[in-house]
């Protein structure tokens, strides 16, 4: 196996008395759609803000790319937090600006580029992310849920990237909204090799892109291919999957049976 | 010349400082005119961008009529890259300039083929207003004025309704909320109400007094501050400050309510949310003025005879004695009698406002301000005619 590009080793974080992580540990390969579920509470967007580097753990380490972020200083954090992009959950566009501004913003801020050489690579990251070129000049409010979700993954992919967080990505959207947006992710991950790490509620997106899964129950995590998951007896991970997993049988006798 | 650092970035981190590219080599790109080639060499980072851009200007500053560009000691590992330069050599072959490339064209080139395949067509911009956009822009906004017209007409007659109605029961007035309401606008006030109200009386005494001395008249700084605190600063600086405490903030939390649903919930389960959510606040304000007012008339004279005290050496007997010549029975109430009015005027405009807060937050923030600048407005408007039907009963 390659250098795992995100190294989580013995992760704490706690609220006053409540420890939420309590020891969690995983490994991300490169070119992996990593999914992470848990109920609600279990602390899923704390672990996510810690692996951005929003959030110092009580104790433990975060690697990206092998350089680790909780020891760094806000100077470093800078530079390592351009090899990531984040969308999310509910798209988080700036909504004074239109989708065309919203997209340049960090390039602009990052790079010193001509106007036009913008507005060549605002075209690029539409036409990745797969939104209609007319949607450059609306503003969020104009658009659907959908076309939300897709502006920021745009955004998000705007300085290329090797790190990809989406929250809830498809949450809000209906079946074959979310169903195109789970084809994007994993057309992504093939075309440009990024490594996915994704916050999901959403079984059909689990099921559908995730290499691996971690699980956050009573702080802790458990972490499998979703078979080996989906196998697993711990009573709330049985609960989760339990209609995940009849679901995902009906899908396989129905592929069977039409095969 | 900026051009000359590119690896820059603008904050001062190095391209390669912070985060290493192990194995990576500097890349350079290079538009060498005479041989008409374009050479690039090293893995290029999205970082490398403006390097790349700098000699692309070049190129297309003069454009030859066969261009080599040379791959084969470069690596554009990044996606914007990669297409700037699939951009440019799109652009020359569009210009009848033959392009041969050397080396192996980057992987993304083929991405991009099947990328610009799916959908033709150029950027959308905001487009650039005609004299029609402009003649249809002003109508719209004509437009908008009405209807805001219309939407203060229907808010006004509601909320009457309501308040007909919510007379007939006290469960319908909520007094709860009604209590909440007035906590909140009316004795967490009092602190900055109170020091305001001392502050001005200060300024204008002092400023009374040194304007009156040369006349030997300094006695009436007395009655300057009182009547001009009693009749118009206490009611007028208390109303400004609350237009500014709560005009805002019912218009925030209307608003907030309204982009939450929260008021199609309440309407959902048969509630009328004029009766919820504005009369409370309206009658709260209504009834927590006045107070404040007198909070402010009692801070504003102390202000007065600590200033007098202090400058003119009046003793506080005299300074009361002063103050029962200076002012008539009525100067008192006709501060006071303003103080409701501007109650209603202020919770009727940040209502209003908060409840026209529509789709997005940007809505929220302009309408709160436009809540706060109208509320005051409207209070120094009607502040203004109190003073003329005053003069004219002899009040």
């Amino acid at each position: 196996m390659q250098a795992p590009v995100i190294r989580v080793r013995d992760v704490v974080n706690r609220f006053g008395a409540q420890v939420v992580h309590d020891g969690v540990s995983f490994d991300v390969a490169p070119g992996e759609i990593f999914g992470i579920v848990g109920g609600s509470g279990s602390g899923k967007s704390v672990l996510l803000k810690t692996l951005l580097g929003l959030r110092r753990p009580d104790s433990g380490s975060v690697e990206l790319e092998g350089r680790d972020i909780t020891a760094m200083d806000d100077r470093e954090l800078r530079a390592i937090k351009r090899r990531y992009g984040v969308t999310f959950q509910h798209g988080a566009l700036f909504t004074s600006l239109t989708v065309a501004e919203n997209v340049t913003l960090p390039v602009a801020e990052a790079l010193e580029l001509d106007e036009a050489s913008l507005e060549r690579l605002v075209e690029l990251r539409l036409r990745m992310v797969g939104l209609p070129l007319e949607a450059a000049a609306k503003h969020p409010a104009q658009l659907s849920g959908g076309m939300v979700k897709r502006a920021a993954l745009a955004r998000a992919l705007a300085l290329d990237p090797a790190i990809l967080f989406l929250d809830e990505p498809t949450a809000g959207l209906d079946p074959i909204a979310a169903t195109a947006f789970d084809d994007l992710v994993l057309y992504l991950r093939d075309t440009l090799h990024l490594t996915i790490v994704m916050v999901t509620h959403d079984l059909d997106t689990l099921l559908r892109t995730c290499d691996r899964v971690a699980v956050l129950v009573d702080g802790k995590v458990i972490v499998d291919t979703l078979e080996g998951i989906v196998a697993n007896d711990h009573p709330w991970i049985r609960h989760y999957f339990h209609g995940a997993r009849g679901r995902s049988m009906a899908i396989a006798r129905e592929d069977a049976g039409g095969a | 010349m900026r051009r000359h650092a590119p690896a820059v970035l603008k904050d001062g981190l190095r391209r390669d400082g912070p985060v290493t590219r192990p194995g990576s080599m500097q890349f350079t790109a290079l538009y060498d005119r005479a041989a008409a080639r374009l050479e690039l060499a090293g893995e290029a980072a999205m970082e490398d961008a403006p390097e790349l851009e700098r000699a692309l200007r070049d190129l297309q500053g003069a454009p030859p009529a066969a261009l080599q560009v040379d791959l084969a000691r470069a690596a554009l590992r990044d996606i914007g890259p990669a297409w700037l330069l699939h951009d440019a050599i799109a652009g020359l072959r569009g210009a009848g300039v033959d392009v041969s490339i050397h080396g192996a064209p980057p992987e993304h080139f083929a991405y991009f083929d099947t990328l610009l395949s799916r959908e033709a067509g150029a950027l959308a911009r905001p487009s650039t207003p005609s004299l029609m956009d402009r003649l249809a822009g002003f109508g719209r906004s004509l437009e908008e004025r009405g209807r805001s017209w219309h939407e203060a007409l229907v808010f006004g007659g509601r909320l009457i309704a309501s308040a007909a109605f919510a007379w007939r029961s006290l469960k319908r007035l909520r007094l709860p909320s009604v209590v909440r309401h007035m906590h909140e606008t009316g004795v967490q006030a009092i602190p900055i109400v109170a020091v305001i109200a001392l502050l001005i009386s200060v300024i204008s005494a002092y400023i009374g007094a040194q304007q009156l001395r040369p006349f030997g008249a300094e006695i009436f700084t007395v009655d300057l501050v009182a009547i001009g605190v009693l009749r118009e600063l206490g009611v007028l600086l208390t109303a400004i400050m609350v237009a500014g405490r709560t005009g805002s903030a019912y218009a925030a939390e209307l608003g907030v309510m309204k982009l939450n649903d929260e008021v199609d919930a309440l309407e959902s389960m048969g509630m009328n949310p004029y009766e919820v959510l504005v009369l409370p606040r309206v009658v709260a304000l209504v009834l927590v003025m006045p107070l404040l007012t007198v909070v402010a008339d009692a801070m504003g004279l102390a202000g007065g005879a600590l200033l007098t005290g202090y400058l003119l050496d009046l003793p506080w007997s005299q300074f009361v004695m002063r103050l029962d010549a200076a002012i008539a029975p009525t100067t008192f109430w006709a501060g006071l009698v303003k103080a409701p009015v501007f109650g209603l005027l202020i919770a009727l405009t940040g209502t209003l406002r908060g409840l026209q807060v529509r789709e997005s937050s940007r809505e929220l923030g302009r309408l709160t301000t436009v809540a706060v600048v109208q509320s005051i407005f409207l209070v120094i408007f009607a502040d203004a005619l109190f003073a003329i039907f005053f003069l004219e009963i002899d009040f």
